[in-house]
């Protein structure tokens, strides 16, 4: 299967005043579309700072960054953001709703993002709640819904677009851990039944079992898990082959 | 687009009314100071622009209407048999003192103009009529300054400069840019009222009209070959150098120029920082559009939306204000003049300050680094 992200050799370096700080250090790192993969490692580790650059937010200091087949590193800055409407939706922390706007509306924004005319972005803004099970909550505000609930606009917004790859930033963090379920249930579904390439970096343990894969870094590398050693799984040949990773067969199907 | 721009402005309602109030306030400011430059500007030279006349010949060196200077009625005949000269009135401009029923004195300007010639005279007359001033003695103020020169109705009689005067009429609205009202009567009548000297064979001016094949340009340039040791000017040169004397020498149109332009200052700083502060509270909402791929040109619409609909809004509560102080100041000494084409003027004022003002978050958010939204 074709990989969706394609990550090689990626350094970032940032200044912090004096100091230079190599917040990714060489990382191989591929996704492939119909997977869900989870970044796990410590704070400062780099995992954010590798999900801003596989969703070309973030430049690499150097080596080779593609999505869906396309080298970003060599975009320009006016080109980057329309590579990111065109085929990346984000999901994150703290859900970064629109308040002044419903369910409906923040959904329909990111289709007035494409220039997709009001009505039917209102319609299909409809269709993507229903399809996340907030039929009822399409005119309710962000202020009256609860964080599942909002969260589940979010993942709404993040598929409006019809992007092939959807990265989310600790997606359960702020949920509660029987509606962080309903959530990951929902993105892996996204993976399986859509086929997109949903990567998610997180801290919270009691999600893992959601992924197909969990790739842990740290020091801005990508290093094995522990549990690797229980239970290695073969990366299929020439994909990923300098990546440390840990894979984990899909539960819980939808 | 415009939906966001929208509720973000509405959302908030403290934060609009603030917006609103700082928007409302200085156009308002603005309109007032301008208004009464326009005021100013046209009371000083009214008698001038309502004279209805195409030229003015006024003693040498006479460069507004307030200080004409009495000159022989030889000058007159001189013009009178000047070719392209179709009429020619005698007018009086003189300071005189008014003397109240009461005994109080105040400072008036008489104006003597010829009652039959249709020139020269007062307008927005709203009781008794031009012909009454042929009568002796006959004097028609302004119903502003009744007050202020002791009057109550017609027939009230009074001294000027100790000749009898007897009010036959009123008109309303013509005020006198200087501390002396206007008192209206015949050149006859005129020439017994100025407080300095004037002898019944002067005249302070001399209006005149063309024929109508000739310019005012043409009249003025064969007055000055033909009438010596006078100075000519059309009509709206003299009123032009009348406005510039009153408006710029004095420094009294610049005092109202300038707090207009501090009210425009005022505005626009205002403006921006209440238009930055929405800016900053919705910062991150910003960048999660810029994560999810929108240009700086989108983010940048959405500011200029919302400046332009704060401005439109301002604009209609700023012009309701406006219009209540119009009309309060249509009762007082001092004019504040708002034309339609001032009120439209008005509108494009707001919408350029109001985007200027969103300039200073569109700085903000041409920096703005959407990795922001992984910040927690």
């Amino acid at each position: 299967m074709k990989a969706a992200i394609r990550v090689r050799d990626v350094k970032k370096s940032y200044a912090e005043g004096a100091a230079v700080v190599q917040a990714l250090n060489g990382v191989d790192f591929d996704v492939r579309s119909g997977e869900m993969v989870m970044l796990m490692g410590p704070s400062g580790s780099g995992k954010t700072t590798l999900l801003s650059v596989m969703g070309c937010i973030l430049r690499a200091t150097s080596g080779l960054v593609e999505v869906q087949g396309r080298d970003v590193t060599q975009l320009t800055e006016r080109e980057l953001p329309r590579l990111r409407l065109e085929h990346i939706g984000f999901i994150f922390q703290g859900f970064n709703l629109f308040p002044a706007l419903t369910a409906s509306e923040n959904v329909g924004l990111a289709l007035d993002l494409k220039g997709v005319r009001a009505s039917e972005a209102r319609r299909r803004a409809q269709d993507l709640l229903s399809q996340v099970g907030l039929a009822d909550k399409v005119n309710s505000f962000p202020a009256d819904l609860s964080g599942g609930q909002k969260q589940r606009v979010a993942i709404a917004r993040a598929l409006a677009g019809e992007p092939g790859i959807v990265l989310a930033d600790e997606p359960t963090a702020a949920l509660d851990s029987t509606t962080g379920r309903t959530v990951m249930q929902l993105l892996r579904e996204l993976a399986h039944e859509r086929g997109r390439a949903v990567v998610l970096v997180t801290h919270d343990n009691r999600i893992l079992e959601f992924a197909d894969r969990i790739a842990h870094i740290e020091d801005g590398r990508i290093v094995a898990h522990p549990s690797a050693t229980h239970n290695p799984i073969q990366e299929t040949a020439g994909f990923i082959a300098q990546t440390a990773l840990t894979e984990r067969p899909a539960t819980n199907p939808i | 687009m415009g939906l966001l721009a929208r509720r973000n402005l509405f959302h908030d309602k403290v934060r609009l009314t603030v917006t609103l109030t700082g928007i409302v306030f200085a156009l308002v400011l603005i309109v007032v100071q301008f208004g009464l430059f326009l005021g100013f500007t046209t009371t000083t030279s009214n008698n001038i622009d309502h004279s209805g006349v195409d030229a003015w010949v006024v003693s040498h060196g006479v460069r507004y209407f307030d200080t004409g200077k009495p000159f022989s009625e030889r000058k007159y005949f001189q013009v009178l048999g000047t070719p392209g000269v179709a009429h020619a009135e005698k007018y009086v401009q003189a300071f005189a003192v008014w003397k109240r029923a009461d005994g109080r004195t105040e400072n008036i300007q008489i104006v003597g103009f010829n009652p039959d010639a249709g020139v020269g005279g007062p307008w927005n007359i709203v009781q008794g009529k031009i012909a009454d001033l042929k009568q002796d003695d006959a004097v028609m103020i302004d119903e502003i300054y009744k007050q202020k020169l002791g009057v109550e109705k017609i027939g009230d009689r009074v001294e000027i400069t100790g000749h009898r005067a007897r009010v036959v009429g009123f008109t309303q609205g013509i005020r006198s840019f200087t501390t002396s009202p206007f008192v209206y009567t015949s050149f006859k009548n005129a020439l017994n009222y100025p407080s300095g000297r004037m002898n019944q064979d002067q005249t302070t001016y001399i209006l005149v009209s063309a024929e109508p094949v000739v310019a005012p340009e043409e009249l003025k340039r064969r007055l000055e070959s033909r009438v010596r040791d006078v100075d000519v000017y059309t009509t709206s040169e003299f009123s032009r150098s009348t406005r510039f004397y009153w408006m710029f020498t004095t420094g009294a149109g610049l005092a109202v120029l300038i707090a207009a332009a501090m009210g425009l200052i005022v505005g626009v700083v205002v403006v921006a920082q209440t238009i930055y502060a929405t800016t900053m509270d919705h910062l991150k909402e910003y960048g999660t559009l810029k994560a999810m791929g929108a240009s700086n040109g989108y983010l940048y619409r959405v500011i200029i939306e919302q400046a332009v609909i704060s401005a439109a809004v301002g604009y209609v509560l700023a012009m309701i204000v406006s219009q209540f102080v119009v009309r309060l100041s249509s009762k007082g000494g001092a004019a504040i003049l708002l034309p339609f084409s001032f009120g439209v003027a008005m509108f494009f004022l707001a919408a350029g300050m109001c985007i200027v003002a969103a300039f200073v978050s569109i700085n903000k958010l041409t920096k703005l680094d959407p990795a922001m939204v992984f910040k927690g």
